[in-house]
């Protein structure tokens, strides 16, 4: 089976994949591209396990043709850090301790970390707006919440 | 659920001596092992579900030996390596697993230290440990890495070595950082669904359109180039080389195949009357007789719950591989071994020959898909002998295939004398068992196991015995001072949907019927729900929570606006788990919104304090969403809330505030937290919406409908 080759910026970097008749997104990013922070959950673009960043804003990738994203800048949890150097939000989530199983951050991560470059200073029911689209089954959505303000206090900081 | 269960049902020999899972499986080696570094290694037998039981265990071992946290290393689950702790369920990992590898550890620690003791002359009372490191007064005599070699752990636990006693504990006790949540949170590859092996296939399976339907045809056509069939009887999949072209090719495959369907499961809007006419078993729960004074109030109620789903956030997956005739699974099970022992069963071949590990799944909150998924992923691996082929199942399979949590129906009679006291109480306990799980009965559980050309019938679901916690009777009996008491349990013979353990099981009805007919029966006679509790009390603990919560919430003032309410709960959990109490505050307009819970807990001797409130909390939140949104939904033929939007979960902009508290018993043994707040949070629930609206919930979820029908006479 062969498919259209696309080019796009992933995390920072161009890359090419072919992208097989069908083929999602995210299907592309978690397989010929290696990646596994952007997460399958439902393929209905309704539990948020997914979501990864296309210029700059926070969108399921689960249900969204791979050809989408050609010559497009796309984000991922990768992206944003690693333990080394954690980006801003993540360290607050370490430092909440926000989250039970994580198979739900990475797709949060990416919601919150648009939320904060749109706006710097959100106010709880703000946070709690961005990430609606995000299912949280442990019941960890408090400790998120929380470790999205403490990021976005201690950039304003 | 799990070791408790064997135990209880005489399946292990144990030396009772010895604590926890360390009384079956006594060899140190198959508890930790040290390197020449100073690396310890834990192996222990209960796995990580997304509770952190992890990071609790690496605490404990750490504080026995005296080595830093970052000098703990845990390796998953595996047969046959590893010890055979049963099922991670119960609320159970830290008395059973816990317990051992403290002892493990103690044991471990004073091996090392006689031997360095010897060969220093030094009296092994004067050596200290210092992060691993032997130091006599004279200074520096060794450590743990330097004698590794000695093979000194290849030796039986004789239960003489004491562990520290709590006062010394500088690990245990203090809220540790979870070891996975840094992968977490940076897309490590750490979850099963994340394992790549070379040459990896991947499959999909296509289930039928009905409960028992047969495949009867599958129409020729051609299938996404490298795509092949497999099927056995009626079970079908396919085996892709990309999941593209897996899902395109189930696609294809779920078009052309024909089944033969008939009507097996029960009228959904009728479903309380079938599980009071459905064929069932009567059992006594508890029975206690006494010279009773006459009644003087009587409250008397039926309590139902629908079925209810795991809907984890990742469908379940599993990775398999044959090579000659041996099979190695990767799985998110809650029990390496049961699972091995099932899949023997249903692939007829030896348990021997099969290799389970254990990887990392999404948030377990008990018997899901997990298990099925490993023996779909082995009937497609096997038409691939040498490539390793790993089977996601979609969401709608999630949602409608996985084991589901039994609907119950809960009778509840009960009375109080003249003077107002607790006379006696009757129940009656209605449902399918809670425990399909493999690896317990002579015909594997796993759901393709019917499929098969030579199919197994599935056995019909269980309840652990009360004394290892119940199943559909778990909570049952209130913990109240009551002279006389009749509880029944009826488990049903008939199996229409298959039912199994979701977290808290009969809990999370029994608490909710027995604290509604306790609010029910005080303000019968005009007392405060608190008061009236205490008052019945026997169990300091049980009352030391109560007035905890009652304190955190400022009991009983509240916001007294219109359609706002406060109820108030509490329960020990099993009768022999933690003891938890919940409050919460609820607004009632078009549907009903849960705005605040306080949670007060005891779990004995905290481990983690921040990973027991995150438990504490997440069951809480959980139990809500099951309170008010959670249904599966079905017709005659199969389940039908297959989709978020059919199955909705509570979302960030319902969820409570929430504030939680434990009581400090650093002397008492430790209990797990994962499960003990659910029942509580959902009778604190109802009793609010009473406060707020006047009606009793009289079955999940509080929906509108629901409780406008309560509000008929």
């Amino acid at each position: 089976m062969t498919g259209a080759r696309i080019g796009f910026i992933l995390n920072g970097q161009p890359v090419q994949v072919e992208a097989l008749p069908g083929m999602t997104l995210l299907e592309a990013l978690r397989g010929p591209l290696g990646l596994s922070g952007p997460r399958f959950g439902c393929g209905e673009e309704a539990c948020g396990a997914c979501h990864v960043r296309i210029d700059g804003e926070a969108h399921p990738c689960c249900a969204l043709p791979a050809e989408v994203a050609a010559g497009r800048a796309v984000q991922t949890v990768e992206g944003l850090g690693d333990a080394a150097h954690p980006h801003p939000l993540q360290r607050a989530f370490a430092a909440e301790q926000a989250g039970q199983c994580g198979y739900c951050l990475s797709g949060i991560l990416m919601s919150a970390a648009a939320l904060l470059e749109a706006n710097p200073a959100p106010d709880e029911a703000a946070v709690r707006g961005a990430l609606e689209p995000h299912l949280c089954r442990c019941g960890a959505q408090n400790r998120i919440v929380r470790a999205v303000l403490r990021a976005a206090q201690e950039r304003a900081a | 659920m799990n070791l408790a269960y064997s135990l209880a049902t005489g399946g292990a020999e144990a030396a009772h001596s010895l604590p926890g899972s360390l009384a079956v499986q006594p060899r140190l080696s198959r508890w930790l092992r040290i390197a020449a570094d100073g690396a310890v290694t834990l192996t222990p037998g209960k796995v990580e579900l997304g509770q952190g039981i992890l990071t609790a265990l690496a605490q404990i071992a750490a504080e026995e030996l005296d080595v830093a946290l970052e000098r703990i290393r845990l390796r998953p689950a595996a047969t046959p390596d590893s010890p055979d702790e049963g099922v991670t369920s119960g609320s159970l990992s830290v008395q059973e697993c816990g317990m051992a590898l403290r002892q493990a550890c103690a044991e471990a620690r004073a091996i090392f230290l006689s031997v360095a003791a010897q060969r220093s002359g030094v009296p092994m009372e004067a050596i200290r440990v210092e992060d691993g490191a032997f130091f006599g007064p004279e200074g520096r005599l060794g450590s743990y890495g330097e004698l590794a070699e000695q093979d000194l752990l290849e030796t039986d636990a004789t239960g003489q070595a004491a562990p520290k006693p709590p006062a010394a504990h500088r690990i245990v006790g203090r809220p540790v950082p979870r070891l996975d949540l840094m992968d977490k949170l940076t897309g490590a590859p750490r979850f099963l669904h994340d394992l790549r092996l070379p040459e990896m296939l991947h499959a999909r399976v296509i289930r039928p359109p009905a409960r028992r339907a047969r495949l009867v045809a599958l129409r020729d056509g051609a299938l996404p180039p490298g795509a092949r069939l497999v099927r056995d009887g009626s079970f079908l999949a396919v085996v892709a080389p990309s999941e593209t072209a897996a899902e395109a090719a189930a696609a294809r495959l779920a078009s052309r195949a024909e089944w033969q369907a008939e009507d097996s499961l029960p009228e959904m809007a009728a479903l309380p009357d079938w599980l009071a006419a459905a064929a069932a078993e009567e059992s006594t729960v508890a029975e206690r007789d006494a010279e009773l004074p006459p009644a003087a109030h009587q409250v008397s109620a039926r309590f139902f719950r629908p079925f209810l789903a795991h809907a984890s956030v990742a469908p379940s997956c599993a990775v398999a591989r044959w090579q000659e005739d041996a099979l190695e699974v990767w799985t998110h099970s809650q029990g390496v071994y049961n699972l091995r022992a099932d899949l023997a069963l249903a692939l007829r071949m030896p348990a021997e020959r099969i290799a389970v590990r254990h990887a990392e799944g999404a948030g377990c909150y008990g018997h899901n898909g997990a298990d099925d998924v490993a023996l779909d992923a082995a009937l497609a691996a096997r038409a691939c002998p040498g490539r390793p082929v790993r089977l996601r199942w979609s969401r709608a399979q999630e949602l409608a295939w996985s084991p589901h949590s039994p609907a119950t129906l809960v009778r509840v009679e009960a009375s109080l004398d003249a003077a107002g006291r607790l006379r006696h109480w009757r129940s009656e306990i209605t449902g399918n068992g809670h425990s399909s799980r493999p690896g317990r009965a002579r015909s594997p559980t796993l759901l393709a196991a019917q499929d098969l050309e030579a199919p197994f019938p599935h056995p019909v679901a269980v309840n652990a015995p009360a004394k290892a916690g119940g199943g559909a009777q778990r909570n049952a009996e209130p913990g109240y001072a009551i002279p006389a008491l009749h509880i029944t349990l009826r488990r049903l013979t008939e199996m229409p949907l298959r039912s199994s353990a979701l977290r808290g099981l009969g809990a999370l009805i029994n608490v909710w019927a027995n604290e509604s007919v306790m609010d029910e029966l005080a303000e019968r006679i005009g007392e405060d729900p608190l008061a009236f509790r205490l008052r019945h009390l026997e169990d300091a603990r049980t009352a030391a929570v109560l007035r905890e919560v009652a304190g955190l919430c400022g009991w009983p003032r509240g916001d007294k606006a219109e359609g706002v309410g406060r109820g108030l709960a509490a329960a020990r959990y099993k009768g022999s788990g933690a003891w938890c109490a919940v409050a919460a505050e609820v607004e009632a307009a078009e549907v009903v919104r849960v705005r605040r819970l306080w949670i007060a807990a005891d779990v004995g001797q905290v481990i983690n304090p921040d990973g027991a409130l995150n438990q504490l909390e997440g069951g809480a939140i959980q139990a809500t969403s099951i309170a008010l949104k959670e249904e599966v939904a079905f017709n005659r033929r199969t389940v039908t809330s297959d989709a978020w939007e059919r199955y909705p979960v509570l979302r960030f902009s319902e969820v409570p505030k929430v504030e939680a508290r434990l009581l400090s018993r650093p002397e008492e043994p430790p209990l797990g937290a994962g499960e003990c707040s659910m029942g509580p949070t959902i009778a604190a629930i109802a009793a609010a919406i009473h406060d707020a609206l006047g009606v009793r919930p009289r079955a999940l979820p509080f929906t509108p409908d629901n409780l406008a029908a309560a509000m008929e006479p």
